[in-house]
């Protein structure tokens, strides 16, 4: 028996859901009283995983993964569960996470939660506390099966180091040949996605136009944050539609969210409410964003925004 | 082509969420049920696929008699007809097993599913149905072309955008971006007049276990209030010295 994570690499690097995901698997392995393997694929430095408690990791690194189907994913994923008679496999919330879980439960004929939040809240029966209701509300929910697929929301468990010796063994299962064929690719390489963002620079309809963007753009590049938006302001077309964060659009769980002119819709807070710190800029203080928010400035995003940029900079200098 | 819809009916997007019965069991007092968002677009697309290229287009879904309202809103805006798998949808894994027992009886080429219903953002029947089924499966999809047997799907991912080729049957999850707000459509008095002699069909459930089970539900704590702040040589101040964010 043992706790298999999936570590999802992105050009042979591992992102920090990677280490999450390794972080609650260790912890979980020793709630359990088992073993932690970790499965992963083209990865060249381990030692991330290895200080984040992964003793033993499986390293796929065969043609056959260089495909755009996900059951071909699914089929890696589930022989490593197999091999190594896994009871738990936990996979991150990533894009590529969500989209392979499913299929990975299936296959293993194993009860699946996404957003799980947290350790089980009791082993047997196997109980978890995930996320529901976009957000406005948990549940508990229980896993009967005897083996179980644990999706684990991002930025929910946090990451925690127990440096070990790890022990990486090639893994080459026979795989299929995928079905599904990647043509091209749009994606912006020189910014933070919304998915990797520790902070995220929002705005809403208050702006006016997508023409005054560039203070956004300019508060984003001073923290080093990813660009979001409304879903008037995607539906508007001032912004592309990746950037929607909402109950429709992107989840951001972020350490901070900026919402600047966003009134706060009860579908937009769906989206955010993973953030840890909400702040608010808006010149109406009935805003209903202010009730979800930790901090908040009444006042024009227009005169308030460049100021918060120029003061970013001073304190950035100042504190590196 | 034979198109199938997977319809949720979730609670609206406003709704108040509560829980009844210990906490076991959400509150559907005045809560009005829509179909849900995810699906619509889905729903409006496969409107696309009817109107230009021919495809039959059926909508399902799993539920007691409550969903016909939300199956029958289906109807008007334009599916040629409904099933409504007479069960609870309790788990993702056992609507995924019923809803693959309807594919399979009615062969259809392309299923489409909303890549998460909004209530309990399971995020796993697409992928589920696929697998069971043994077809193609691309999610997160924010557009579809079929020529003949041959797919064209634009995926989202992480900071982008894919495209992928791929050939039916297919099953694909997808999102808000399928098709552009303004397509969305409202049932007109014509369309709800017909979807009343429109076929809705109720099938009995196959056979399967439930993987999961909710327990009970609790709403998260209520937050402290907001600090309101004047400047923002404060709000800096507060952001690195108290919540330690930058």
């Amino acid at each position: 028996m043992s706790i298999l994570v999936f570590a999802e690499s992105s050009e042979g690097k591992f992102k920090k859901v990677a280490l999450e995901v390794t972080s609650y698997g260790k912890k979980l392995a020793e709630q359990l009283d088992t073993n932690l393997v970790v499965v992963s694929a083209f990865a060249e430095n381990t030692d991330p995983l290895a200080k984040h408690g992964a003793e033993r990791i499986l390293m796929g690194n065969s043609d056959a993964l260089k495909t755009s189907d996900v059951a071909i994913w699914a089929d890696f994923i589930v022989a490593a569960a197999n091999q190594e008679n896994a009871e738990v496999v936990i996979i991150d919330s990533s894009s590529n996470g969500a989209y392979v879980a499913p299929l990975v439960a299936a296959k293993l004929q194993a009860g699946f939660t996404s957003n799980v939040v947290a350790l089980p809240l009791s082993t047997s029966p196997f109980v978890v506390k995930r996320n529901a209701f976009s957000t406005k509300a948990f549940s508990k929910t229980e896993i009967k099966t005897s083996k179980k697929v644990i999706g684990l929301a991002k930025n929910s468990f946090g990451l925690f180091e127990s440096p070990v010796q790890s022990n990486v063994e090639d893994f080459s299962p026979d795989l299929g040949v995928g079905k599904i064929k990647r043509t091209s690719v749009d994606k912006a390489t020189d910014e933070v996605s919304i998915a990797d963002a520790e902070i995220i620079v929002a705005g809403g309809r208050g702006l006016k136009s997508g023409d005054n963007w560039g203070m956004i753009e300019d508060l984003a590049e001073v923290l080093g944050a990813a660009k979001a938006c409304s879903k008037p302001v995607s539906d508007l077309g001032w912004r592309p539609h990746t950037e929607h964060v909402g109950q429709t659009g992107k989840q951001a769980a972020t350490n901070l969210y900026i919402a600047i002119g966003i009134s706060g819709a009860i579908q937009h807070l769906a989206g955010v409410n993973s953030s840890k710190v909400k702040v608010v800029i808006n010149t109406d203080e009935e805003a209903p964003f202010f009730k979800a928010a930790e901090y908040g400035i009444v006042g024009d995003a227009f005169e308030i925004v460049p100021k918060l940029v120029e003061k970013l900079k001073e304190f950035k200098a100042e504190n590196g | 082509m034979k198109i199938l819809v997977c319809i949720s009916s979730v609670p609206d997007t406003t709704s108040k969420i509560n829980f009844t019965d210990n906490d076991t069991k959400f509150d559907t007092n005045g809560v009005q049920f829509v179909i849900n968002p995810h699906d619509e677009y889905s729903l409006t697309r496969a409107m696309w696929f009817k109107e230009k290229q021919g495809a039959s287009l059926t909508v399902v879904s799993v539920g007691n008699q409550s969903v016909e309202t939300t199956l029958r809103k289906a109807l008007a805006i334009g599916a040629d007809d409904a099933i409504r798998i007479n069960a609870e949808a309790t788990d993702g894994y056992f609507v995924a097993q019923q809803l693959a027992a309807v594919v399979k009886n009615g062969n259809y080429d392309l299923v489409i599913a909303g890549r998460e219903s909004i209530d309990y953002n399971g995020g796993m029947v697409p992928g589920m149905l696929a697998t069971l089924l043994n077809y193609n499966f691309v999610n997160a999809v924010t557009g579809i072309e079929i020529t003949e047997n041959k797919a064209v799907v634009t995926r989202e991912i992480d900071g982008g955008k894919e495209v992928l080729e791929t050939e039916l049957p297919l099953v694909v999850g997808s999102q808000k971006g399928i098709v552009r707000e303004e397509e969305l459509r409202i049932p007109n008095m014509r369309g709800i007049m017909m979807a009343r002699k429109k076929p809705l069909n109720v099938a009995e459930p196959i056979s399967a276990e439930a993987a999961t089970e909710a327990q009970n539900f609790e709403k998260p704590a209520v937050k402290s209030a907001c600090k309101m702040v004047d400047n923002v040589d404060e709000l800096i101040d507060l952001l690195h010295n108290e919540a330690k964010v930058i």
